[in-house]
């Protein structure tokens, strides 16, 4: 006891009782969209390694084609364009499943589901084209890295693509119960992150690659 | 498996809306528009100065672009990704801060020992030997 | 039938032969022997004991933290006897092989050896019995009833599982790496290690870590949105702070080894050039990126060490830890710095003055707030009322061989002394004596104190005493000659020597190592003993050492729901303020209690990605594709799931409560 005295505080002074139980209905709150951000922090330490390996790799040509000489910048800007639609078509239905109309919701799922498609599309061409030309990615650490840099991004995009078909499945059997409503705003989560890592990406890969 | 009516599992969904945040988050159409705007406007101007020709040399407009793709990623987490100082009771702010530290550590670290590795690796030169001792 | 269809053959089988079973290997093939008579009589058992339904239905498919936390203790213990018995062969090896004796070891096999040591005893040992002692122990410390993630939390279990079993497969089909635990480039790249050995290592690794970054994302949701009320962060035991930092840690730094094993993977599997000089790559990215991720994951270790040191001191010296809050800053400090070292792995790489010379001072500075911990073990024992119950002894262990080690440590921290004591057995005994000292004893400490906890009866402290000191003795016997050997210059990882003046130090160390199995047997014989003296060893209180955070306030083990009502806490000596209040046991008033049902899920996506993984490395595609799908579609299948819990109706928690006060009674 004695040593509790000297650093007990004020409040808890042994005299006074203090209820030890929560009251009946404690319930600890749902940690689902805290998690979730955390798994998205992790996710943008892969990022993070793989932008830093393209800044350490991003200039070594051995010998092969320059960013300057395969990247091609419409294109970039169109499929910026499409992702950051995307990201305003996703805002658009999480306001109408807060207004509950889960026909309007669905709907402006499914144009980002296109949108995210038209992206991924997009990429696959371009990928598509380098490697005809002879600028695969075993080509030079510089392709190395861009293609790993940006392909995991496109992944990203196809997994939230699945994804995003598989909760429209689940909202068209169960309707916008709380489950749902969740999941649906972890996705949000995740389809603006992926639009923020591509931010980056274009940013870093693409503009200041091209620069001399 | 029947609709959303059966009970005890019922009671606990409603129960978790209050606590969860999903409702708590604060989201509007001007707040969406905000961002998508600034987000086109952020997004417009580098590629237009780059794709235009504008830049001759890199060094400026690395940081330019850089820079704007920094502010370009904070309009994100505000007007899409909902994030203040309040969401979560803060841990949100506090694990993203967390985050860029360290997306800046290694991103910087890595360059910079990288970029001494490559600069004390380097051959042997007559530059260097004429200006040794 | 192969031989008729050799391409048939490839497709399914990749490159795996029957020539890849190392039948003409004596020790592998012993080995295997007693591995595989073990697995049947313990198959055997399970079965005449019919066993296997509810160890399925109890255990294997269990989101109970408890049980899952208690498993992964199992899988570390049993991780640890294989990277022992690696530990046990080298160090015979080196006593013996010494010039014109070659030893019993073949170069190729001893490089197998250390690397599977090395990688099991991080990986499979440590994370697993860290990850177990913070499942079982924080969400009793915090009041919750379970994890924020339950289903994650045994998902994450069975995916270290399969990295483990993994591992344990190359030991009999084909071979492991042989390129050190950290597979650098170039040896480890296709050329230099063209079998399947390397590609283990990245499976293993791979899978596992899913696991690991999956459970800290889940302990540290729960840690920040299930405390009981009342407990802020400044009132939150010391080891569910460190759990806290432990778990940044894992989630800020387990995504880099994922990142940059899939770029070995990916020269190795698709021909791209990160770590290859040839064409523009830079192997020297691998060692930077990797120590980014490896230097955080020696603290990921350490800190729930510390926690457990802390614990058990304030218990066992009956008194409120001394410096609580710079306790809790000197955590986070490491937390952070953590990031900030990470050099001081490769000094000798090439980097500047510059460079060194930074990291090299923070790694200085990290040494600071580690010592305030120390010192603050040292002020809550000074005029405390020390038991020495088993607990305390390894404390006590800990403080004196982790301050060598730390000492050690600051040496190397300084780079031109680094240059010469870079890869030499000198770092080798530094990091074991921080590893075994610190995050091993913790351990041990930790698995002493909450025993009684999880099964409701002690350890027995006879054995429990011969463990401490054969370990103890024996890991000064086994590490001590090394720091010699290390300054006379002898590097790591060699199995031959020529100078004969040099194998009386080899000849001690292997004493040691052998003083260190009688500690393992003293540990093993301690649980069978205590199990079969569990009817003397019960404990019936729930809190059999006097303790002070809110574990000890519920019964030995647990009920299912942990809490009957969730407590609110006052003060961070939670349980201690109850029994200084005369705190009574509530007993009526039950409500029915909200839990996750158990599922299947998680082993069965575990099982699919070990499948997965043992066709990546032997280049099953079709397998492969398989696997990988039925992942998906299984893993997607589960989130079609929402029945995920239920209710334990109120007069059930009121009947167990009921027994328990009955319980109480007959104690008095």
């Amino acid at each position: 006891m004695s040593d509790m005295s000297t650093t007990m505080t004020a409040d808890n002074g042994a005299s006074q009782t203090l209820d030890f139980h929560a009251s009946g209905d404690y319930h600890a709150p749902n940690g689902t969209l805290l998690g979730f951000w955390i798994y998205l922090m992790s996710d943008c330490l892969i990022f993070a390694c793989l932008f830093a390996t393209f800044g350490v790799l991003g200039r070594e040509y051995a010998g092969g084609p320059t960013a300057a000489q395969v990247l091609e910048l419409p294109i970039v800007a169109l499929n910026t364009t499409l992702l950051l639609f995307s990201s305003i078509t996703y805002g658009f239905a999480v306001l109408e499943m807060r207004a509950n109309r889960q026909g309007l919701m669905m709907m402006w799922l499914a144009i980002t589901g296109l949108l995210g498609a038209g992206f991924i599309g997009l990429e696959l061409t371009e990928f598509a084209h380098l490697i005809s030309i002879g600028a695969g990615p075993q080509r030079s650490a510089f392709l190395s890295s861009f293609f790993t840099l940006v392909g995991t991004h496109g992944l990203h995009v196809t997994c939230g693509l699945i994804w995003l078909v598989t909760l429209m499945v689940q909202v068209s059997k169960k309707g916008l119960i709380p489950a749902n409503k969740r999941r649906l705003m972890c996705l949000s989560m995740f389809w603006h992150f992926l639009d923020l890592i591509w931010v980056g990406v274009f940013s870093f890969v693409y503009l200041m690659g091209v620069l001399p | 498996m029947s609709a959303p009516t059966d009970s005890p599992h019922d009671h606990h969904d409603e129960h978790d809306t209050e606590h969860d945040g999903v409702e708590a988050i604060h989201v509007t159409l001007k707040g969406y528009m905000t961002g998508f705007g600034l987000a086109a406007i952020l997004t417009f101007i580098p590629f237009f100065l780059v794709m235009s020709g504008a830049f001759a040399k890199s060094g400026p407009a690395d940081a330019l672009i850089l820079l704007l793709a920094g502010i370009q990623i904070v309009v994100h987490m505000i007007y899409f990704l909902h994030m203040s100082t309040k969401s979560e009771g803060g841990w949100n702010m506090l694990a993203f801060v967390f985050t860029v530290v360290l997306v800046v550590i290694t991103l910087s670290g890595s360059i910079w020992i990288m970029y001494h590795l490559n600069d004390n690796m380097m051959p042997w030169t007559m530059q260097n030997a004429r200006n040794e001792p | 039938m192969m031989s008729n269809h050799p391409d048939l053959a490839k497709l399914i089988f990749g490159r795996l032969t029957i020539d890849q079973l190392p039948l003409k290997e004596p020790i592998v093939v012993g080995t295997f022997a007693v591995v595989a008579l073990g697995a049947i009589a313990l198959l055997g058992v399970i079965t005449y004991y019919r066993l296997w339904g509810y160890l399925w239905r109890e255990w294997f498919t269990s989101i109970d933290h408890k049980k899952i936390g208690v498993m992964y203790i199992i899988l570390g213990l049993v991780m640890l006897l294989r990277g022992f018995s690696d530990a046990v062969m080298m160090r015979a090896q080196q006593a013996i092989a010494f010039g014109h004796n070659a030893g019993y070891l073949p170069p190729d096999h001893y490089d197998q050896i250390f690397t599977a040591h090395g990688v099991i005893m991080i990986f499979f040992v440590a994370m697993p019995l860290v990850t177990g002692v913070m499942n079982f122990v924080m969400p009793l410390q915090i009041g919750a009833r379970d994890v924020a993630f339950p289903f994650l939390n045994n998902f994450s279990f069975w995916m270290t599982v399969s990295g483990a079993v993994l591992v344990m497969i190359s030991l009999f089909v084909g071979e492991f790496a042989r390129t050190g635990w950290l597979a650098y480039p170039p040896l480890s790249d296709i050329v230099s290690s063209p079998d399947a050995g390397v590609d283990y290592f990245i499976w293993s690794l791979q899978i596992a870590g899913v696991g690991t970054l999956l459970s800290g994302v889940n302990l540290l949701t729960t840690i920040i949105k299930m405390r009981a009320p009342g407990m802020t962060l400044m009132r939150m035991p010391i080891f569910t702070w460190t759990a806290l930092c432990t778990n940044i840690l894992i989630v800020a730094a387990f995504p880099v080894l994922t990142a940059v094993l899939a770029m070995l993977a990916l020269d190795r599997y698709a021909g791209t050039n990160f770590f290859d000089t040839v064409l523009g790559g830079n192997a020297m990215m691998y060692v930077n990126l990797i120590w980014i991720w490896g230097h955080p994951e020696v603290y990921i270790l350490i800190l729930p060490a510390f926690g457990i040191f802390s614990e058990v001191t304030a218990t066992f010296c009956r008194k409120r830890l001394f410096g609580y809050a710079s306790m809790v800053y000197a955590t986070v400090v490491i937390t952070v710095l953590a990031y900030l070292v990470w050099l001081h792995h490769f000094f000798t790489m090439g980097s500047g003055a510059s460079v060194n010379s930074f990291f090299g001072i923070t790694t200085m500075i990290i040494s600071i707030p580690t010592g305030a911990k120390i010192f603050n073990w040292l002020f809550t024992m000074y005029r405390g009322r020390i038991e020495f119950e088993v607990p305390m002894l390894w404390t006590v262990g800990f403080i004196v061989t982790f301050a060598i080690g730390g000492m050690t440590g600051v040496l190397l921290a300084v780079p031109p002394a680094d240059f010469s004591l870079h890869n030499s057995l000198f770092l080798v005994a530094h990091f074991h004596n921080v590893i075994i000292g610190g995050v091993l004893f913790g351990l041990f400490a930790g698995i002493n104190y909450w025993f009684p906890k999880a099964f409701g009866f002690r350890l027995d402290p006879f054995w429990g005493k011969c463990s401490f000191w054969f370990w103890l003795i024996g890991f000064y016997f086994a590490f001590m000659p090394l720091y010699v050997l290390g300054l006379m210059g002898v590097t790591r990882r060699l199995n031959h020597f020529d100078d004969p003046s040099l194998q009386i130090w080899f000849e001690i160390a292997a004493f040691g190592a052998f003083l260190i199995l009688l500690g393992i047997v003293s540990m093993l014989i301690q649980f069978a003993v205590s199990f079969m003296r569990r009817e003397k060893l019960r404990d019936v209180t729930g809190d059999p050492w006097g303790g002070r955070t809110l574990e000890w306030s519920t019964s030995s083990p647990p009920p299912k729901y942990n809490f009957a009502f969730t407590p609110q806490i006052h003060d961070a000596d939670a349980w201690w303020q109850m029994k200084q209040h005369h705190y009574q046991r509530p007993l009526q008033g039950f409500t029915p209690i909200h839990m996750p049902k158990n599922t299947g899920a998680g082993i069965i996506l575990a099982g699919l990605a070990t499948v997965f993984g043992f066709a990546m490395i032997w280049y099953m595609w079709p397998l492969a594709i398989i696997s990988f799908v039925a992942l998906l579609a299984t893993g997607i299948g589960h989130t079609f799931n929402y029945h995920r819990d239920y209710y334990i109706p109120a007069d059930e928690v009121a009947r167990v409560e009921a027994s328990r006060t009955e319980l109480l009674a007959s104690h008095v």
